[in-house]
């Protein structure tokens, strides 16, 4: 039986052409397109179950609540997360990663103290970082990439010293597609008694995540990358951690009792909820993980790894091009340069034929940086994508060479 | 027009050949002032350096890492520049900005020679920022003496 999936035509996006050819999507990094299924739970929730949740006693509130902290229980059971209390919704990853750089951060981060990442990370998990070391007078340490993408362990185990009071790392790189030893990685930094968010916005639509057999102590995700709506995301925490952080933003829902002289909180999640949340968006997300929970993340695993084969030999024979990447376990994650051709005329050329493409830094500049380039063109893989679809990229290649050569 | 015809019109061969071969590439140890523009978008750097004569621009060139369309834009830009008065070089940021940012199919400002063939732009909302990165530094060298500007 072959391995890949059939699932394109649950995407109504794809159907379409783009620049009067079929589109072919690669830019599922970027963001993911959305299953029949999640936009008809969107549709359903608005058309029937729309209220605000937590507050009013009347039927629409009460199905409204059911269906928002259902999908509580949704993202609990996907993250293999020990309580649903452990679930905070928030608007994405990057939210996540500030919650807890404001939270847990500045309580546990002082002057003289060091806060570690990786030269791998997106922007959104250093520049928090940053923000609250500059803000604190602590130090940012990075562990290094080596040419392959792969992280450099040997540093890292170094660079988790008396003075780390986090460490703060990504899954899977979204620019190389590089999944992190991120077990092994804590367990190093545990046995140290080292605290460690991961964010796992390029993970958790590729592979199973189990947060307590990985043992960290935070995981952010975003439900866009993931087949569900953009606004909406998840950050697990242990409960031990958001009993003891302080709250974040200040408003309702968040708060046991409001007097002027004093304000009581409620318990986590709420106490890290404020406002009316995103409510369709976390029913969207647990549709999202319903329908990819059915298609078997172990299949969409095999599905990618053999689409990823198949591209990454389609892209070695292109003259002229590199793999930037080339770490032994990888998601499906193409980042490539060609020789004296720029990235974003790459990306046009291919977008002329149907072809969506990332092209640029992907927010990763320090790693652009460490590998001498300003951006580099990704093509990056979802389970709707095909055989097919890889082929036309390389054609579209062939193309950008015969252009610009 | 066909994605292909645009596409051709985008890439004309004295945009490909001014990215490939960029004319007056190079650092400028006297120059008068010097800008850098930055694209934050996908990263690209381009310094500009210019000397001037009193009113006169004397010498322009530019040095950075960029798509053929900013680097093409550039090279051409220096070329234009040079021998101008500073407000003859205003009135040409002025043309080349309106031009990139007008409506594909409607005509072009007037007198701005080689630079047309960057109008093709103009059916690529995404790549203005690259034909413009140039300009962006070289309106900063010539009003502030210098500094780094962005094109967000």
């Amino acid at each position: 039986m072959s391995a890949l999936l059939d699932v394109k035509r649950e995407f109504p996006i794809l159907a379409q052409s783009a620049r009067g050819k079929p589109l072919v999507y690669l830019d599922s990094a970027a963001t993911t397109q959305k299953p029949r299924a999640v936009l008809e739970a969107l549709r359903r929730y608005y058309e029937e179950d729309n209220a605000n949740v937590h507050r009013a006693v009347h039927l629409l509130s009460e199905r409204a609540t059911k269906a928002y902290e259902g999908a509580r229980e949704k993202v609990a059971a996907f993250l293999n997360a020990p309580s649903i209390r452990e679930i905070v919704f928030t608007r994405g990853t990057t939210e996540a990663i500030n919650l807890v750089a404001h939270t847990f951060g500045r309580t546990r981060v002082g002057a003289g103290d060091e806060v570690l990442v990786t030269h791998l990370e997106h922007h959104s998990n250093i520049v928090p970082w940053q923000m609250l070391c500059q803000s604190k007078g602590a130090a940012l340490k990075v562990v290094p990439v080596l040419d392959n993408g792969e992280l450099d362990l040997a540093v890292l185990d170094r660079l988790l010293g008396p003075k780390t009071k986090l460490l703060a790392l990504g899954h899977v790189s979204n620019a190389l597609g590089t999944i992190n030893p991120v077990r092994d990685i804590v367990a190093k930094a545990k046995a140290k008694g080292i605290p460690v968010l991961i964010d796992g916005a390029q993970a958790v639509p590729h592979l199973k995540v189990d947060v307590q057999a990985l043992g960290c102590d935070f995981y952010a995700f975003s439900g866009h990358k993931l087949y569900g709506p953009t606004g909406i995301g998840a950050l697990w925490a242990k409960a031990e951690h958001l009993d003891a952080m302080p709250p974040w933003q200040g408003g309702g829902d968040m708060i046991a009792s409001v007097r002027f002289e004093e304000t009581l909180y409620n318990v986590p999640p709420a106490k890290f909820e404020a406002g009316t949340p995103d409510i369709s968006g976390a029913v969207g997300l647990g549709a999202a993980i319903d329908w990819l929970t059915a298609l078997g993340l172990d299949r969409v695993e095999a599905h990618e790894k053999a689409l990823l084969e198949k591209g990454t030999a389609l892209l070695s024979a292109v003259p002229g091009l590199t793999l930037v990447g080339t770490a032994r376990h990888k998601a499906g994650v193409l980042s490539f340069t060609m020789e004296g051709i720029h990235p974003h005329d790459i990306g046009t050329v291919l977008d002329r034929q149907g072809i969506a493409i990332r092209t640029g830094h992907h927010c990763a500049q320090p790693l652009m940086e460490r590998f001498g380039v300003a951006a580099t063109a990704r093509a990056s893989l979802g389970v709707y994508n095909t055989e097919a679809d890889l082929e036309v990229l390389a054609k579209g290649l062939t193309k950008v060479r015969e252009m610009f050569a | 027009m066909s994605s292909e015809g645009e596409l051709r019109d985008l890439y004309q061969e004295l945009i490909l050949d001014h990215g490939r071969r960029p004319r007056n590439f190079s650092p400028m140890p006297d120059a008068s002032a010097k800008a850098e523009g930055f694209n934050p978008l996908c990263g690209d750097r381009v310094t500009v350096f210019v000397k001037t004569e009193g009113e006169r621009i004397g010498a322009v060139s530019f040095q950075g890492s960029g798509c053929a369309i900013s680097t093409a834009s550039a090279s051409l830009m220096t070329e234009r520049l040079k021998g101008m008065t500073r407000t003859e070089a205003q009135g040409l940021l002025d043309r080349f900005h309106a031009m990139v940012i007008s409506e594909p199919g409607k005509p072009l400002p007037a007198d701005l020679g080689k630079l047309e063939v960057l109008g093709g732009v103009r059916e690529f909302p995404m790549r203005v920022k690259c034909a413009t990165l140039a300009w962006h530094a070289l309106k900063s060298a010539l009003e502030q003496g210098g500094g780094t500007v962005s094109t967000e």
